[in-house]
């Protein structure tokens, strides 16, 4: 075990640190002066010139990744170019509306997966395992920006019941705001659900397979006290690694699917950042996301190693 | 649904391998009674006809605009109706097939490609050079693709080729793996280890051996990443940063109706049923060659 963490642990920075140097030095070849930007092309070259000077824009490139590095991790970030507030204060508005719509695309996708995938593995071979299969085929299938726009022409166009995108804001109260997520909630979690519920599904006729399933029907358990209490405890482990590694497409499709409801989220600022030549912005929030996609591999690993420890002495 | 096919007891024929299993006759039995293979080849052959016609032919020139006939209904003229400019959406629609082929091809191109190459290097490397190798795939992996899509275009520019670039790096860590796996059970094989003993070189293993037996596996995964490329580069085009006007793409037609869904919803239908339905061809056929390929796997699934 000890010396499993020490090895992820390592691969762990190691991957955090390879992630920072790419960002910052793929951000470097960015075309267009932040100066520029900053101060507009008519600038005088002078101005320009001693905007340069004072963003620290002369000093060397590895200096510069040291600085920002280091106030980095004492999760100082820097100002961004273009709005002008700290990179910190966007975040934190723009996280109020990214986490909520991730989690509640993760608990629906969840709820999606695990009805359709047990429903499926325990009728295996039946109809409604066919439909489910059909189904969920057609899920993973269908582009989840596309499926927000049919949304939107459905409950919002045809019938009036959501707004069709924007963002109230958490002080107009918690549900208009949670309103304005459903849509791109659902938008997210069929798709992630779809792909989630194929693997419910395998993982519990897999484990059905199991010698320890026969040994408790054996000793009298009925089939349905033997699904919850044998086979879905542990068919589950491999489904919650699946969902912790599907964590970066659902970031991925968030900042798509803000994109079609007009949510300022993340991944709006991300585009917008991009488009404005913000590199301070696009610099942090990049090394974020990643951090955020590594840090749940990494915790996925240790809650699976913690829980099946045949895991911990092979080479994962 | 394809586990049917197999005789009742799956065990002794997922040991029996393909020695029994894969006699020519039954490939052929199996390819044509398998359903999502069947789906599949339709669907896909579907959008690679389309692809062909509107090489030489479509109803309208899908770029010509004519205001006056703009956001048309159906008709005999315009099966599909017209845009807001008053192209022809049937014509447009057939064009973007291309886009997504062409997409697709060389993002899976380059992917399997360096992916395949770095898998087969790793397996009969080893050591450190392996470590080396998957350790670069799992620091990839935890990039998402329209993150690196968007960096890769940030720093390069916007256009067809950054956006394929991007998600043709995404997919070398996946075939790395595969063909790491794959190779690796490879090489512990008797007959392997007989060319070794009789003095072969590690090249001349990997190009006569291993590389022949992993073949269909990365033909499956290619298959499967063909889908992926189509998804993605729909979704880099409708943010706006995939392929730039006037190259029909499906993903930026869907952007550029999406204000206009009030006047005429058919318009945001067309293009994403498109998407869709090439990705569930190539998602079925990518399952039925699974299937077909190699019958020991359908006792898996």
């Amino acid at each position: 075990m000890k010396f499993f963490l020490i090895k992820r642990l390592s691969t762990f920075a190691a991957t955090l640190f390879a992630a920072t140097l790419l960002t910052f030095f793929a951000l470097e070849i960015l075309p267009g002066d932040p100066a520029l930007v900053i101060l507009g092309v008519d600038a005088p070259d002078s101005a320009v010139a001693a905007l340069r000077e004072q963003l620290g824009l002369n000093r060397p490139v590895t200096e510069r990744y040291i600085d920002w590095i280091s106030h980095f991790l004492r999760g100082e970030l820097g100002v961004s170019y273009t709005y002008s507030v700290p990179v910190s204060e966007l975040l934190r508005e723009r996280l109020a509306i990214t986490i909520p719509l991730a989690l509640m695309a993760m608990a629906l996708s969840v709820v999606i997966a695990f009805s359709l995938g047990i429903y499926a593995a325990t009728h295996h071979n039946r109809h409604g395992d066919v439909l489910v299969m059909g189904v969920s085929q057609l899920g993973i299938s269908i582009p989840n920006f596309w499926l927000a726009l049919m949304l939107i022409l459905l409950f919002a166009v045809n019938l009036g019941w959501f707004a069709s995108g924007g963002f109230p804001g958490w002080y107009a109260g918690w549900w208009p705001a949670l309103k304005a997520l459903i849509l791109p909630a659902i938008a997210l979690a069929t798709v992630q659900g779809a792909i989630l519920a194929r693997f419910t599904r395998s993982a519990t006729l897999e484990t059905m397979r199991e010698d320890y399933v026969r040994t408790a029907r054996a000793k009298g358990l009925n089939r349905r006290q033997t699904l919850w209490r044998h086979v879905l405890r542990n068919a589950m482990i491999s489904v919650v690694t699946v969902m912790g590694l599907q964590f970066a497409n659902l970031l991925a499709g968030t900042i798509v699917v803000e994109s079609v409801f007009a949510l300022p989220g993340i991944g709006r600022l991300i585009l917008q950042s991009i488009a404005n030549r913000d590199v301070v912005v696009v610099r942090d929030i990049v090394t974020l996301l990643v951090a955020m996609v590594v840090i749940i591999n990494l915790v996925v690993d240790l809650l699976y190693a913690l829980i099946d420890p045949r895991l911990r002495s092979s080479d994962v | 649904m394809s586990d049917k096919r197999l005789p009742g007891n799956t065990l002794a024929s997922h040991k029996a391998g393909r020695t029994v299993a894969s006699a020519p006759a039954s490939i052929w039995r199996r390819t044509l009674e398998h359903r999502s293979f069947l789906a599949g080849s339709i669907l896909t052959s579907l959008l690679a006809g389309m692809a062909l016609l509107s090489l030489f032919w479509t109803p309208h020139n899908p770029t010509r605009i004519n205001i006056r006939q703009r956001l048309a209904s159906p008709s005999l003229e315009h099966w599909l109706g017209t845009d807001q400019f008053g192209r022809d959406i049937l014509s447009i629609i057939m064009t973007g097939a291309q886009n997504s082929i062409m997409v697709g091809v060389v993002a899976v191109g380059i992917g399997l490609l360096f992916g395949v190459m770095l898998g087969l290097i790793a397996a009969s490397a080893k050591g450190w050079v392996e470590e080396l190798i998957m350790r670069v795939c799992d620091f990839m992996y935890a990039f998402p693709v329209i993150l690196l899509a968007i960096m890769l275009v940030a720093t390069l520019g916007s256009g067809a080729i950054n956006a394929i670039l991007a998600i043709g790096i995404f997919a070398i860590p996946t075939f790395a793996r595969l063909a790491r796996a794959s190779a690796n059970a490879i090489w512990s094989r008797e007959f392997v280890l007989a060319a070794q003993a009789a003095g072969k070189s590690a090249i001349r293993i990997t190009w006569e051996h291993i590389l022949p037996n992993i073949v269909s596996v990365i033909v499956v995964q290619a298959t499967v990443e063909f889908a992926l490329a189509v998804l993605a580069e729909a979704a880099l085009s409708y943010l706006g940063i995939g392929s730039q006007p006037p190259t029909p793409s499906w993903g930026r037609m869907l952007s550029e109706v999406q204000t206009l869904v009030f006047l005429n919803p058919w318009l945001a239908v067309y293009p994403g049923a498109a998407i869709a339905m090439t990705v569930l061809g190539l998602n079925l056929l990518g399952d039925g060659l699974r299937d077909v390929l190699d019958p020991r796997l359908v006792y898996k699934r």
